[in-house]
């Protein structure tokens, strides 16, 4: 289970940030979203997007034990996180996010929302 | 408030005052944003006879209510002035991500008043605004600019940048964003730049709040599995808008050589196929669009390889077909040139075009050009000539003034074949083979460009050498398609993808909390329409009929190449069909706006305005008609 990256299908259009913050915030906010995406202009020219691989190095970082998997999904469990963001440290992709709203970080959980909305193939679910 | 971001900020950068206040909710709802907004602010702020580069004209950046919502294309940031290339109101957009940032950062309008007395760049991230420095970015290109500027705070912020031709106020100076993308039209660049601004650099962190997300967010994703498998989207997403060059030679509207012709031969050496198959290295979209139009590509020079957004449709006719070329990498450099030296690109390519007709004739001499050539298609003297308007030199401080201005100063009857409608340059459809199109750019309120009215498949609908009857259908694509501009989102997603004009509807809905119509909506656009109409009058004088008559190509010479040869229209014809749309719209045959249709939308103050200066249209002798304009919406595929 995991999101399928194809960087070189994306163009930037950032649907699948707008959407993540709908599903989980139920705002409009592409900075509160669980994934980014690196542009690099004007050379070379590219788009990648970064997403959550469900490593696990957040919830081996967390001193708290607020993050815990559960059907190989990491989940933040929002009462017991401190905000210390020991996590956001330790994530090799830079996929966790600190937002000055949210007390906790803001991580994907595979909702597969941002894989729905993509048109170009960037993002694909694969189970 | 819903689907705006609530604040307004206007900074006089004389006294580097910066005041914020929020946005009286009744104005959004009467002018909804963007082209809306900056219309009444133009109308009612910027005196009569201000200089447009002089301290009294403002410069508006405005994104709109649709703006960075999740609806199809919300991308869209409108900026606004008197231009300096018309004398008139000007309001032109720009896709990409500026818009939607402004909005995340807190703001749906900026008014900057008066003049910095040194360069300046406006900094915003969330609350905090600065006018900051920008001695160190001055005589630099837009391309460039941006590039600095996101090495320098961060590639989080989105850039708009003006180049050294916005600096030096030529007149066609756009302002760039995301690499390559341009509020191309009107001169708006050089209005940023007689104002010494270089660049805004924005920041937002904040959530936007909408009405009701539930009921949006379930319309859009409907709207987004339905468009996916539209048979337009493949080859839109694929080719972009270069996807016409073929078509649009094919039906004879492509310009060459400075439209003398509607047919070019070399099409095949500059289209959409060659693009891809050369150029393009990404897609690259806009904000919250699936369509994904926008093609990032790399040209191969002489100088090294180029990186810029396009060339797009609009490009590849004006600096393509207009200018004689034919290789596709000539095109992309050229388009990187425009862009980094700060220049619109429809407009850029047609002053040289017309230069290059000027040199063919004789009008512009080997002594104009330090000894060298003006020839057609070639880059190295496409480039010669961009740089020297750039920067104001030789030639090129004739050429800066557009073609209208140029061609006053250069004479010889160089007027005939200065290809453009009230000082701005016409977009990329030679129209003699196409009256109803020809008569959108006549009439068109910001002078020749197509955003107004596209309307070459209402002339294959209805016939193309039939004069009646198409005047109530531009009049009715003059009020649909800038209302997209008014909410400030892409009007591809209609135009192509067909989503209705009522599901915007309803989708505004879902964002505001309102519950207004279509009729509505559209009043609003034909209020603003005739707002920058009277506006228009009151600073060039009147009639109107008289900036509506077109370049006298269009009725003096007939085709001489491709599917419309020996075509061309008479003066007599070219007035029928103003007779015909000044009736629809309410307004007298000259041209004017009666005190009936304008105190019908609302304008009671701008009846007064045109009596003082004798423009007030005469009464119509059966009143004004009760629908204006008729819906049609042929498609090209």
């Amino acid at each position: 289970m995991r999101i399928k990256v194809n960087k070189s299908a994306c163009t930037g259009c950032r649907l699948c940030l707008q959407i993540c913050t709908i599903y989980h915030f139920d705002e409009i906010n592409p900075r509160k979203a669980a994934l980014r995406i690196e542009a690099k202009f004007p050379e070379p020219g590219t788009f990648k997007p970064v997403v959550c691989t469900q490593c696990g190095k957040c919830a081996e970082a967390c001193p708290e034990g607020a993050i815990n998997e559960k059907g190989g999904i990491y989940y933040v469990d929002k009462e017991k996180c401190t905000g210390c963001w020991e996590c956001i440290k330790a994530c090799p992709f830079d996929v966790m996010f600190v937002h000055e709203d949210v007390p906790y970080p803001i991580k994907c959980d595979y909702c597969w929302k941002c894989t729905e909305v993509c048109n170009t193939g960037a993002l694909v679910r694969v189970d | 408030m819903h689907g705006f971001a609530g604040q307004t900020i206007r900074i006089n950068l004389k006294t580097k005052k910066i005041n914020k206040s929020r946005l009286p909710e009744d104005l959004a709802r009467e002018w909804l944003g963007a082209r809306g907004m900056v219309a009444k602010i133009l109308y009612d702020e910027v005196p009569r006879d201000a200089d447009p580069l002089g301290p009294k004209n403002k410069l508006i950046i405005a994104p709109g209510v649709l703006t960075g919502t999740f609806v199809a294309a919300g991308s869209k940031c409108g900026f606004g002035a008197i231009s300096p290339a018309t004398n008139g109101h000007a309001d032109s957009s720009v896709g990409g991500h500026l818009g939607p940032e402004l909005k995340f950062a807190g703001y749906d309008l900026i008014v900057f008043e008066d003049i910095s007395p040194e360069p300046v760049f406006l900094y915003i991230e969330d609350d905090k605004i600065e006018l900051r420095s920008a001695e160190h970015l001055w005589g630099k290109g837009s391309i460039d600019t941006e590039s600095q500027l996101k090495d320098e705070l961060g590639e989080d912020f989105e850039i708009a940048t003006i180049g050294p031709a916005g600096e030096n106020g030529v007149v066609f100076s756009c302002i760039t964003h995301d690499f390559g993308r341009n509020a191309g039209r009107c001169g708006v660049g050089a209005v940023m730049g007689s104002k010494r601004i270089k660049a805004i650099a924005v920041k937002g962190t904040k959530s936007l709040p909408v009405h009701d997300l539930k009921s949006l967010t379930k319309q859009t994703e409907a709207i987004i599995q339905r468009t996916k498998s539209h048979p337009n989207m493949a080859p839109w997403q694929k080719y972009g808008t270069a996807l016409f060059v073929g078509w649009s030679n094919e039906q004879a509207v492509f310009p060459a050589k400075n439209f003398q012709s509607s047919y070019y031969e070399d099409w095949q050496t500059i289209d959409g196929e060659k693009l891809v198959e050369e150029c393009v290295i990404t897609d690259k979209a806009c904000f919250g669009c699936w369509m994904n139009c926008g093609k990032y590509s790399k040209a191969k020079t002489k100088h090294g390889d180029i990186y810029i957004e396009g060339p797009e449709y609009e490009t590849i006719a004006l600096i393509g077909g207009s200018c004689a070329m034919t290789s596709i990498h000539d095109v992309t450099y050229a388009n990187y040139l425009c862009d980094n030296l700060g220049m619109d690109t429809i407009s850029g390519g047609s002053v040289v075009a017309f230069a290059m007709e000027c040199y063919e004739k004789g009008i512009i001499t080997k002594d104009d050009l330090e000894g060298r050539e003006l020839r057609w298609g070639n880059i190295d003297d496409f480039e010669y000539v961009l740089r020297k308007i750039a920067y104001k030199e030789g030639i090129g401080k004739i050429l800066a003034k557009g073609t209208k201005g140029a061609a006053e100063e250069l004479g010889q009857n160089s007027i005939k074949f200065a290809m453009q409608q009230k000082g701005l340059e016409s977009s990329g459809y030679e129209s003699r083979w196409a009256p109803s199109m020809l008569l959108s750019f006549m009439t068109a309120d910001i002078g020749a460009h197509h955003n107004r009215s596209w309307s070459i498949t209402v002339d294959l609908e209805l016939g193309r050498d039939k004069i009646k009857e198409k005047a109530p259908v531009v009049i009715y694509l003059q009020h649909i398609r800038p209302l997209y501009d008014m909410l400030s989102i892409c009007r591809l997603f209609w135009g192509e993808l067909d989503v209705n004009p009522e599901e915007y509807v309803e989708s505004l809905n879902y964002v505001t909390g309102w519950n207004t119509t279509e009729e509505e909506l559209m009043r609003i656009s034909e209020k603003v329409w005739n707002l920058t109409r009277a506006h228009y009058i009151q600073r060039n004088g009147g009639p109107g009929r008289n900036h509506d008559i077109p370049p006298a190509r269009y009725y003096e010479e007939e085709i001489p190449s491709g599917p419309a040869k020996g075509k061309r229209l008479t003066l007599e014809q070219i007035n029928l069909m103003l007779d015909e749309y000044y009736a629809g719209r309410g307004w007298d045959n000259k041209g004017n706006p009666t005190a009936e249709i304008l105190e019908d939308l609302g304008l009671d103050h701008v009846v007064e305005d045109l009596k003082k200066i004798g423009q007030l249209g005469e009464p119509l002798p059966n009143g004004i008609p009760k629908v204006r304009g008729y819906k049609l919406k042929p498609r090209a595929m």
